[in-house]
Order: structure tokens, then C-alpha cells, then sequence
């Protein structure tokens, strides 16, 4: 591992210089305990909270009347529902990555960044969740889905990848939920010991659970870590590719193909690290937290975006590729479909949204500046949901037969309910920031120098 | 009214490395029953204080093969005993199709194990500890580093151990009262 703090080939450093152990630790706690809450937050937060509403509005008038008040129809039965479950479980998958595969990969940069990206995940499964729930007609009767005894001498069927995907989504989010709280737990401690109003004291106290931070339960603590991102690491993998099951194993042109696992997971992480930056680039700059999260940071994550991006347009390339090549005249017609049928401006919208403009990030100058960044992140957002809007309804909407097409078009409950979850996940984020350290602080303080003399001793 | 007893003997140091080699003398020194408590992990200290191996690993590992042979097990029963279905007379027990449900059992109860089982071994949730009742301890978790020496070690002694923390040169040394 390089010494994180030395600035090498020009590039930003890690961390500021000019931090210890006590400053660290005063600057991230000071933001959840004594720094007062700004004008800014209430009104983001407010904001969130009323689009939270519009949510449950639409929520409770889609209980009222059935699906029907979407746009979803015979052909078209997925709709924005699995666009929005695939969009969102995606965007959280950068965190797991982040977490987890770069600690493996002893990325020490991660540092500053993960426990944000693992909250960032936690709110994305939940808005994921939200939306196969809502489309399966009878929402109470969901528990269906798992095995559990019961009186109608039924059980699931577990060839089905929808159950497969029952099963990724649930352990999903469970894991991402320990992990980030198994992260926090130190930190938590540190905000109980810091914390001078008594009510902070006992949450704190009770969520901290006694961590005393003895050398014993450091050692046991870090094999836990290390071993829950080992398990976490083909998790992360192991859930888009379930969910890109979910189309290819249908035999619907555009779906039964085999490179959907690759290139969901490679899409979800474009996606995820797109929204990482979305939430960092402001965060940093409202929180003054420049110094932790720095230049390099923007930097790699853009990098990584750069990466994932090209070959999410591999996959695009061998998927025109094999409609073609494979001579199948439905597939054939998949793809001329897709060039020149009635949704062909959102196809073409798509190709410059995630391969063309992106590429932009080959030029330094958009990789480090943050307002560039922030727009070319929000650019590769829109791109992926569009790819997920076109991988459902294009080719759903004509398959075999003429005479069972059919067109489909968003209703205002549609949107409702898209821009709601957009809404929960940012109340959620703006609440995370406020009562939660967003930075962990005990892995920054392993970035200094002081704490890596150890090592070199 | 009883003088408290003592838990043990507290002394606090400024850097990592200071607790380090201070950690290593006492354990060399025939100290035991001594423990540190640092701001954030450091590896080579639970080497010093004598602390090598831990049971997480067993436990993860435990953890891992229920949930792949349950997730398996439960699958298999179901469709081959319990709810058998003929499609097209393709066999009941059509493994491959179970291979993605028995692999996220397998990291969803390794996964609780490991958190599980870490702070079972930490015996955490604990709210209470003899060491919080030193007031400097709160540093422990920002920037200070405390070593103790519990006093139910056999070299215990009150003045002589007192003594031999003092040749460490630590920031200040406190009782632990039980």
C-alpha cells in the first residue's frame, strides 16, 4: 500500500495535510453534534420530505385501485416498475463495491468514502424493494414469496429467477445493513463519548453497544470485516446477474441473451459510482470536508465510471452484434426495432447519454472539476435508466406475433411514484448525514502517518 | 463504607507506536492479563499483548455451510418430496435451477455469523465496563491509547506494578476501580 498522504505523480492526495488523530476526529463528529442544523439542510430535507408525501399519495391511491392507474398493459406488462427496481438496485451496488472489493483490493482511498456509499446502498435496495412489491397487485400477500409452512400445501418454486431473485434482493440488503452498521460501530462510540447532550449520550451509548475498542476486539472485529467483505464481494456480483436472470432467461427477443450478467453488473456499477459523485461533489463542498474527500477521490471514482462505461458499450456493441448474427428474424427485428421503431429517439437519447458523452472523461480536466463531474454523473444516471426503460418496454412491446403488439406509455402515477422513491432516498440520505458520521472516522484515522508507523516499526 | 476494588491498573500513551513497544515490554516483562485500547485497529498490538488467534473464522466458516446446505436441503425436499411438479418430465430434482438461492444461503448465514458471532465473542452488547469509570478513558475513542494490566494477573501488585508502568513513561497512569 502507498503512503496515502504523499502526493505522487501530481495527483491529489487522500487526505489534507495537517490532520491528527484529535482533529479527525473532532471535524467529522462536530458535523452530527455541535454544528447547528443549517438553513440549506431543512430546506433539502424539506423538500425530500413533501416529494416523501407525493410517495405515499400515490402509494395509497395505487392500493385503492389496483395497478390499473399505471401504464402497464398486455404486452407491456413490467413498465417503470422493473425499470425503476433495476435503475435503483444497480445505483446501489457501487457501494458494496466500494466497501468491499476495494478494501480486498487494499484501496486505501475507500476510506473516505465508503460509509456514505454504503448508506447510499441501504436507501437504493429499500427504493429497489419498494417496487416489485407495489407491482404485484395483491402487495399484502408478499410473504408468499418465501418457503414457510402453510395451510395451502403450496411452496415457492425455486426454479423460477423471479424467486432467485427474492432470495439475491433480501440477502442483499441484509448484508449491505450489517456491514454498514458493523462499520459504524466504532464510530458510534466515538459520537457517544463525545457527545455532551444526554439524550445523544444514551442513542449513541445504546447503538455503540459498549465498544471499548480493546486490542482483542479490534483483531476479531477486522477478521469480521475482512470476512464479511470476502462474502459481500461475490454478493455484490452475484445480485445483478440474478436480476439480469430475471430477463435472460425469458426467451423474449432483447432478454435471452447470455452476456446480460456481465453487462448488468458492469452497468450497475457505471450507475452506482455515477451516483456516489452525484451525492459527493455536494456533500464535500457543503460539509467542507474537502480535505477527506479530495481530488482523488473524484478522480478514481470517474476512472472506475470511464471503465465500467466502455464496457457497458461492449455489451451494447455484442448485443446488436448477436441480434444480428444469429440470423433469429425476431431478434433481427429486435434491433432494427430499437434503430428505427416508435421508441428509437429514447434508444438514441440512450447511446449518447452512456457511450458518447462520458467519454468526455478521457480529458483530466472533466475528471477533477467538480461541476463537470457532477453533470456527467447525472448524464450516466439518466443514460442507465434509459438502458433499463429500453431493455423492458422495447422489447416487450412487439415480440412474436403482430397482432399481440401493443404500445406503452407512463402515467402520471407512474412518474409519481419514480420521482417519489427519487424523494425517499434523498430524505433518507439528507437524515443519514445529519444524525450519522457520513466519513468514518476510525478508518481515516488509519490513513495518517502516525498510525502507519506501526507498520513500518 | 468499603474501599472499591481495583480492576486494574490504566496507563496512557500518545501514539501508536508508544503502546506498541509498551504493550510488547509488559507482555515480555510476565504481565498476562493485560489488554489496550486504541482509537482504531491496530494490527501488531494484539500480537503484543499475546492475543493471536480468534474464533471468527470457525465461526464464519459454520455459519457458511448451514446456510448452503440448508438453502440446498430445503430446496431438494421441496421439490422432490414435499411439492414435486412434472414439467415436461424433466427431473424433480433439478439441481442447477437451485444453485442461485443455495449460494445467497450460504453468504446471507455466513454473513450473520460473522457479525453475530464477532460480537458474541467481544461479549458485546455490554453498556457497562470497569475501564469507562476512568474519566481520561473517553480519549480511547479519538486520539489516546491505553494500556491496563488487569489486576487479577498473578504478578499483580499494586506499588510494584505501579512502578514498572512508570519505566514505560506513559501521559498518565489511573486505578481501574471494579
Amino acid at each position: 500500500m502507498d503512503d496515502p498522504t504523499q502526493v505522487e505523480t501530481g495527483r491529489a492526495p487522500v487526505i489534507g495535510p495537517g490532520y491528527t488523530f484529535g482533529t479527525i476526529t473532532d471535524k467529522i463528529s462536530s458535523i452530527v453534534l455541535t454544528r447547528p442544523t443549517s438553513t440549506g439542510w431543512l430546506i433539502g430535507f424539506g423538500i425530500s420530505f413533501l416529494i416523501v408525501m407525493v410517495l405515499l399519495y400515490a402509494i395509497g391511491y395505487l392500493f385503492l385501485r389496483g395497478v390499473g392507474i399505471w401504464g402497464v398493459n398486455i404486452p407491456v406488462g413490467w413498465g417503470f416498475a422493473i425499470v425503476n427496481f433495476v435503475w435503483w438496485i444497480g445505483i446501489g451496488h457501487a457501494g458494496t463495491l466500494i466497501s468491499a472489493i476495494l478494501l480486498l483490493l487494499r484501496q486505501s482511498w475507500r476510506n473516505s468514502i465508503n460509509r456514505f456509499a454504503e448508506a447510499m446502498t441501504l436507501f437504493a435496495v429499500a427504493c429497489a424493494g419498494l417496487f416489485p412489491l407495489l407491482h404485484l397487485g395483491r402487495p399484502w400477500l408478499f410473504y408468499w414469496l418465501f418457503p414457510y409452512p402453510n395451510s395451502m400445501n403450496y411452496w415457492p418454486q425455486f426454479r423460477s429467477p423471479l424467486v432467485w431473485d427474492v432470495f439475491a434482493v433480501s440477502t442483499y440488503f441484509t448484508i449491505s445493513l450489517v456491514f454498514w452498521f458493523i462499520g459504524l460501530i466504532p464510530d458510534l462510540a466515538t459520537l457517544r463519548d463525545r457527545a455532551q447532550n444526554r439524550i445523544a449520550q444514551i442513542v449513541y451509548g445504546m447503538l455503540a453497544m459498549g465498544w471499548r475498542g480493546s486490542a482483542r476486539h479490534w483483531h476479531r472485529y477486522e477478521t469480521a470485516y475482512l470476512l464479511l467483505a470476502g462474502l459481500a464481494t461475490p454478493l455484490v456480483l452475484s445480485v445483478h446477474t440474478v436480476v439480469s436472470f430475471d430477463f435472460a432467461i425469458g426467451i423474449v427477443p432483447g432478454w435471452h441473451t447470455t452476456i446480460f450478467p456481465p453487462y448488468f453488473v458492469a452497468g450497475a456499477i457505471y450507475s452506482g459510482f455515477a451516483m456516489v459523485l452525484v451525492l459527493a461533489i455536494p456533500i464535500r463542498k457543503f460539509y467542507g470536508v474537502e480535505d477527506f474527500i479530495t481530488e482523488r477521490h473524484l478522480e478514481n471514482s470517474a476512472m472506475v465510471m470511464l471503465a465500467t462505461g466502455l464496457i457497458v458499450a461492449y455489451g451494447y456493441v455484442m448485443e446488436g452484434f448477436m441480434n444480428w448474427y444469429s440470423g433469429n428474424v425476431y431478434e433481427n427485428y429486435n434491433l432494427w426495432n430499437r434503430l428505427h421503431g416508435p421508441y428509437a429517439p429514447w434508444y438514441y437519447a440512450l447511446l449518447f447519454c452512456n457511450i458518447v458523452l462520458p467519454q468526455v472523461l478521457w480529458i483530466r480536466k472533466f475528471r477533477t472539476q467538480p461541476l463537470w463531474l457532477f453533470l456527467v454523473s447525472l448524464d450516466v444516471l439518466l443514460g442507465m435508466w434509459l438502458e433499463r426503460f429500453i431493455i423492458v418496454v422495447v422489447s416487450l412491446h412487439r415480440d412474436f406475433l403482430n397482432s399481440s403488439w401493443g404500445m406503452y406509455y407512463p402515467t402520471r402515477w407512474d412518474w409519481a411514484i419514480f420521482i417519489g422513491t427519487i424523494g425517499m432516498f434523498a430524505a433518507a440520505m439528507f437524515l443519514f448525514i445529519r444524525i450519522l458520521p457520513m466519513i468514518s472516522i476510525f478508518e481515516l484515522r488509519t490513513l495518517l502517518p502516525e498510525a502507519e508507523e506501526v507498520k513500518s516499526e | 463504607m468499603k474501599r472499591a476494588r481495583i480492576y486494574g491498573l490504566m496507563a496512557e500513551f500518545d501514539t501508536p507506536v508508544e503502546i506498541v513497544k509498551a504493550a510488547r515490554v509488559t507482555y515480555e516483562a510476565g504481565y498476562k492479563k493485560i489488554d489496550a485500547y486504541t482509537p482504531f485497529p491496530i494490527e501488531e498490538l494484539a500480537e503484543a499483548i499475546g492475543f493471536h488467534k480468534n474464533g471468527v473464522p470457525l465461526v464464519v466458516l459454520v455459519g457458511g455451510l448451514l446456510g448452503c446446505s440448508g438453502g440446498f436441503l430445503l430446496q431438494w425436499w421441496i421439490a422432490t418430496i414435499s411439492y414435486p411438479i412434472n414439467v415436461g418430465g424433466r427431473p424433480f430434482n433439478s439441481w442447477p435451477a437451485f444453485i442461485p438461492v443455495t449460494f445467497e444461503m450460504t453468504i446471507l448465514f455466513a454473513g450473520l455469523a460473522a457479525v453475530f458471532g464477532m460480537l458474541a465473542l467481544n461479549g458485546l452488547p455490554m453498556p457497562h465496563h470497569p475501564v469507562f469509570n476512568v474519566p481520561r478513558f473517553a480519549f480511547a475513542s479519538k486520539d489516546r491509547f491505553f494500556l491496563i494490566i488487569f489486576s487479577s494477573d498473578p504478578n499483580y501488585n499494586a506499588v510494584r506494578t505501579r512502578a514498572f508502568l512508570e519505566t514505560l513513561a506513559p501521559r498518565s497512569i489511573s486505578e481501574v476501580p471494579d
